[in-house]
């Protein structure tokens, strides 16, 4: 059977990965560079009866999304930072009241309007902690667009699976750039499908009241049973309470449901790290640089590994520590001043052999810029 | 169906302060829907924060409390997904036209069917009585302790402007008229604004010195008249209720309906 192989920009790829996901329903504002997404959407969503909304801004476009999440709906919505700026209150609505969503960052350069059509990393810890309060939030990436594709339905799946907000942060150069890609053939990659009550109608559905696997099943609201949802802390039948031991439960719930599951969560890649002194750890465009560098080192017979990390949140410390036990050195590259470094020095036993090589201009990072690295600590000088 | 069939009552009482005005909305609004012949499950509400919004908690209704401003955001999410139900979206002053101006106006260009209601207090309540967009010069609030320097704006010229094609106000001393609007603008196919001037005895009134809530009703009936009444002719600063707007326009939802049609054919 032949293969459908297209060529297509990143932000198309999410498109076509999110409609391959279920995707019917997507709402969004236009903001460089993301704006392809709601362009392809707007295209894309009415052929197969879905719904595309341009709201007034981005705060509308996130609130759009969870109204019809709620409605049983697989939802979207697309921005890069500004406008991810503007979601953060209605993304920690979706976390509070667990309503499943998919929210694209194609990040650009920053604070404020920054850099628009330039490449950055720099809304990593915003994609963390950006809504205000204590939680957890999944966030995942992807280097090229085979990867776009399948992190856009990983994301849809982990959003059912755990009823969360899930977070593609993608950059600029990921989804400007234009590549191959090899479209998965239908129900190549399982879907996870959202996961209703079995609770008749007529008979009281609770909300928020897990099963004995901890999942809590949903109910189309404005269906056949009628519930509220508030973004106040809750009991099980979705009303406000301030009750100590049901805030506790909650807010522990909230938490719990995505950190006590980091390993079943991180996506990640390995190259030649079974013998690595030195490894880069590296993730979305910026691994592309870091691959190369260590391909053509290990043709020089050099040691060189590169861990590409696809799952940003929770940040698999784990992992990471037994991956990097015996490496002598560890490069961590990125287009910021540091924001994985920091998670990685806290993962790794001696943070003291933790390096950075970034760049922090707007331009993309290349494998010289590694090499700098390599040569600095090499003690072949800068 | 009895009103009473149509409320949470083990959530009662309720949290609004002697002598609110909420209340009433809320008993007209179930009785509108009572005189419709609506089911608790043809109704779905979406509210904002503040007192106003609270109102979603005590009706058996399905019900979305969400953020500050944005219900009606949430409610263009829900009707585009799932365009049968009929939505109310109970709305503050300040909810639905300070941090919400920008969701409102646009709500009432696209013309979904949403039904709004505007529960005018002038004033920010739930926080202690702060001036709102529609509290108007000279009023006296908690951040407005000399005296507010702000302009307040129509609501009804507003949701005119914006494209609103039902707009009606009333008064909580008007409860009748609450009840015949509501059931109007629930059955209206298109984006509905109903302001209801609502008292708040406890911040506006004793701020600026309107006495009790039932001074403040009565003051409703002094301030208001019919929409196009002779005493309107006669004395321009009173302020007319009624159904200003009230015409058929493409509901949104249908008009989407149409590009589906449109991509389909064309795929």
């Amino acid at each position: 059977m032949s293969k459908d192989v297209k060529f297509l920009q990143g932000n198309e790829v999410c498109v076509e990965a999110a409609l391959y996901s279920g995707l019917d329903f997507f709402a969004g504002y236009p903001i460089t560079p993301s704006t392809e997404i709601a362009e392809h959407m707007a295209v894309r969503l009415p052929q197969i009866g879905g719904k595309f909304l341009q709201m007034e801004d981005e705060i509308a476009s996130m609130c759009a999304i969870v109204g019809a999440s709620l409605t049983g709906h697989k939802v979207m919505t697309a921005t890069s930072g500004p406008g991810f700026s503007l979601m953060q209150e209605a993304l920690g609505y979706a976390i509070m009241t667990e309503i499943p969503c998919v929210i694209v960052n194609v990040q650009r350069g920053g604070p404020s309007t920054g850099l628009p059509t330039n490449v950055s990393q720099g809304d990593i810890y915003q994609a963390r902690w950006g809504a205000h309060g204590d939680h957890a939030i999944i966030a995942l990436t992807a280097s090229n667009h085979q990867d776009v594709f399948e992190m856009t339905v990983a994301a849809f799946n982990l959003a059912e699976t755990y009823r969360t907000p899930v977070i593609l942060l993608f950059d600029e150069v990921v989804g400007h750039m234009r590549e191959k890609i090899t479209v998965p053939e239908k129900e190549e990659i399982p879907l996870v499908e959202r996961l209703r009550t079995s609770v008749k109608e007529g008979i009281d559905y609770h909300p928020y009241l897990p099963r004995e696997d901890g999942r809590l099943p949903m109910s189309d609201f404005g269906g056949v049973h009628r519930y509220n949802v508030t973004g106040l802390y809750h009991d099980m039948w979705g009303f406000p309470s301030n009750n100590p031991g049901v805030v506790q439960g909650l807010h522990r719930h909230l938490v719990d449901k995505i950190i006590n599951n980091v390993n079943q969560i991180a996506i990640y890649k390995e190259y030649y790290l079974e013998d690595a002194e030195t490894i880069l750890i590296s993730y979305g465009s910026s691994a592309r640089s870091a691959l190369h560098v260590v391909e053509n080192r290990r043709k020089r017979g050099e040691r060189l590994g590169l861990l590409e990390l696809n799952t940003l949140w929770p940040f698999p410390y784990q992992i990471v520590r037994e991956k990097c036990a015996n490496a002598k050195h560890i490069i961590v590259v990125e287009m910021n001043i540091g924001q994985i470094l920091r998670a990685v020095k806290r993962a790794v036993k001696d943070p003291e052999k933790v390096f950075l090589a970034n760049r922090i201009d707007g331009v993309f990072i290349n494998p010289d810029d590694i090499r700098n690295i390599i040569r600095f600590i090499q003690g072949k000088g800068a | 169906m009895a009103v009473k069939d149509y409320i949470r009552e083990r959530f009662f009482p309720h949290m609004w302060c002697p002598g609110c005005g909420h209340g009433i909305v809320l008993n007209s609004m179930l009785r509108a829907i009572e005189k419709l012949g609506m089911s608790k499950n043809d109704i779905v509400m979406v509210s904002g924060i503040g007192c106003s919004a609270r109102i979603s908690g005590y009706v058996d209704f399905h019900t979305l409390h969400t953020i500050h401003g944005r219900a009606l955001a949430f409610a263009t999410g829900v009707k585009m997904s799932r365009p049968e139900v009929n939505i109310i979206v109970p709305m503050g002053d300040g909810d639905a036209l300070a941090i919400g101006g920008n969701h409102f106006i646009h709500a009432a260009r696209r013309n979904i069917d949403l039904t709004a209601i505007v529960m005018n207090n002038r004033i920010y309540g739930m926080t202690g009585g702060q001036y709102s967009p529609l509290s108007g010069y000279g009023i006296r609030a908690t951040t407005a302790p000399y005296m507010n320097i702000d302009h307040d704006f129509d609501v009804v010229e507003l949701a005119k402007s914006a494209g609103a094609t039902f707009v009606a106000r009333t008064t909580t001393y008007h409860v009748q008229q609450i009840v015949d609007i509501i059931q109007q603008a629930i059955l209206h196919k298109g984006f509905s604004v109903v302001e209801i001037m609502s008292q708040c005895p406890t911040y506006f009134g004793r701020k600026n010195k309107e006495g009790s809530a039932v001074d403040m009703l009565k003051r409703y009936k002094e301030i208001t008249t019919p929409i196009g009444s002779k005493a309107k002719k006669e004395n321009p600063d009173l302020i007319e209720r009624g159904i200003f707007v009230q015409k058929e326009m493409p509901e949104y939802c249908k008009e989407y309906d149409k590009i589906v049609e449109m991509a389909m054919k064309g795929h």
